[in-house]
């Protein structure tokens, strides 16, 4: 039987090797035969999920509810330490200080990341803002989003922290942050589903010790992560509890 | 439990009254007219019992509210009571999580020091097992509009 491994379309251009290296790890070490299916955007990973493909998954904060509620998956572990975050930035030149200064009306720029939109979303609302009166510039990546400020064709960015703080200094210099989320619980984790739960705990204590295996430190460094740490039932409904308030 | 407000903890000028608190709670109350603005980017998260009793918060709920972590664990959520916010929000916040769905609305809530913020709210049963286990409160910053309505009609409600 094989299974079938799907990551979130979000994750950097840079790791996508590290999750082919990190494929064949798991297969070696589990015996199980695991096809890696990365998809190129949300719209068809839904999809796929929606149809029973999936097995195993890196999964978007903004897709743990169905997958948990709908389609019977739960969390193995998430990245050491890591945390989603999203920033509001305005072109350097911008008369806006605060969100407040922004007016209905505004371009707002984002990608597909869909947890990235919504607590941007969510930190647009002090300034009366939300998906009914702002105009949106849909981007295919954060580069373009940041393209989008630059070239005056949208008046604020919606960021991933961590892409934002990617960018070459160059273009740093010509943005200017408004508001950095400090969230902190709001992560990606890696969930397994229905047909592979049988070894739930073992893969979990495979990956919890993943970093202690000489090689399997090198793969998650080409993953951009230092170790896994384990995710329990409780963390993740509380996080869906949160994402649910959020969502409205 | 929870505790009469105490002079000594109080910063400024300050009214005082008596507020009947849910589950037949009386409790002194010492409130000054300083506002604490709500900071960017942040949300102040907590959960409680079915009961209303404060089971966890997040560091956020605590720099805000000014009291310390083991005063807020064990205590009804409504140590947060602001004596200007109308009964019947709360009633309608209850009527509505007691019937399992979400609640959404503007709160001013009352800090240690006797001060207040204004938050938007959001509450939701947590379900486990298909059993009501408690209710997650997650407030994130409001508009200044939302605030200035809520100002006006508030008073109203009573």
């Amino acid at each position: 039987m094989s299974f079938m491994f799907t990551v979130s379309p979000d994750f950097t251009p840079d790791h996508l090797s590290g999750w082919y290296i990190f494929n064949t790890w798991l297969q070696k070490h589990t015996g199980e035969a695991i096809h890696l299916e990365m998809y190129n955007d949300f719209q068809s990973q839904r999809g796929a999920i929606q149809t029973d493909k999936i097995d195993l998954i890196y999964a978007n904060p903004f897709d743990a509810a169905m997958l948990v509620r709908e389609k019977g998956f739960l969390p193995l572990v998430k990245a050491q330490g890591a945390a989603d975050e999203a920033l509001i930035v305005v072109s350097a030149d911008s008369h806006a200080d605060d969100v407040a200064d922004l007016a209905p009306g505004t371009r707002v720029a984002f990608t597909d990341d869909p947890d990235v939109r919504l607590m941007g979303m969510i930190m647009l609302e002090p300034g009366d803002l939300d998906g009914g009166n702002i105009v949106a510039v849909p981007a295919d990546n954060y580069v373009l989003v940041a393209k989008h400020l630059l070239k005056g064709e949208a008046d604020v960015g919606i960021f991933l922290a961590e892409a934002y703080d990617g960018l070459s200094a160059m273009i740093k210099k010509q943005l200017k942050v408004l508001v950095r989320s400090q969230i902190s619980v709001i992560h990606h984790n890696l969930m397994i589903g229905p047909r592979m739960q049988g070894r739930r705990e073992e893969i979990q204590q495979l990956l919890v010790d993943m970093h202690t295996d000489e090689k399997g430190e090198g793969v998650l460094k080409s993953l951009g992560f230092d170790s896994w740490q384990k995710v329990d039932d409780e963390e993740m409904e509380f996080m869906i509890d949160l994402m649910d308030t959020l969502n409205t | 439990m929870i505790a009469d407000m105490k002079a000594e903890d109080i910063v400024g000028d300050f009214q005082e009254v008596s507020l009947q608190l849910y589950g037949s709670i009386k409790r002194k109350i010492l409130y000054t007219q300083i506002e604490t603005p709500y900071p960017d980017g942040k949300l102040i998260v907590s959960t409680t019992t079915p009961e209303g009793v404060i089971t966890h918060v997040n560091q956020s709920f605590v720099e805000m509210s000014g009291y310390r972590e083991e005063e807020l664990i064990g205590a009804p959520h409504s140590i947060l009571r602001h004596p200007d916010m109308p009964p019947a929000a709360f009633k309608d916040l209850w009527d509505t999580i007691e019937r399992g769905e979400k609640w959404q609305g503007y709160v001013k809530n009352l800090r240690k020091d006797g001060g207040y913020y204004w938050v938007k709210a959001t509450v939701i049963p947590n379900i486990r097992g298909g059993k009501l286990v408690g209710y997650t409160s997650v407030r994130r910053k409001p508009s200044r509009s939302k605030i200035e309505e809520c100002i006006k009609l508030y008073p109203t409600l009573f």
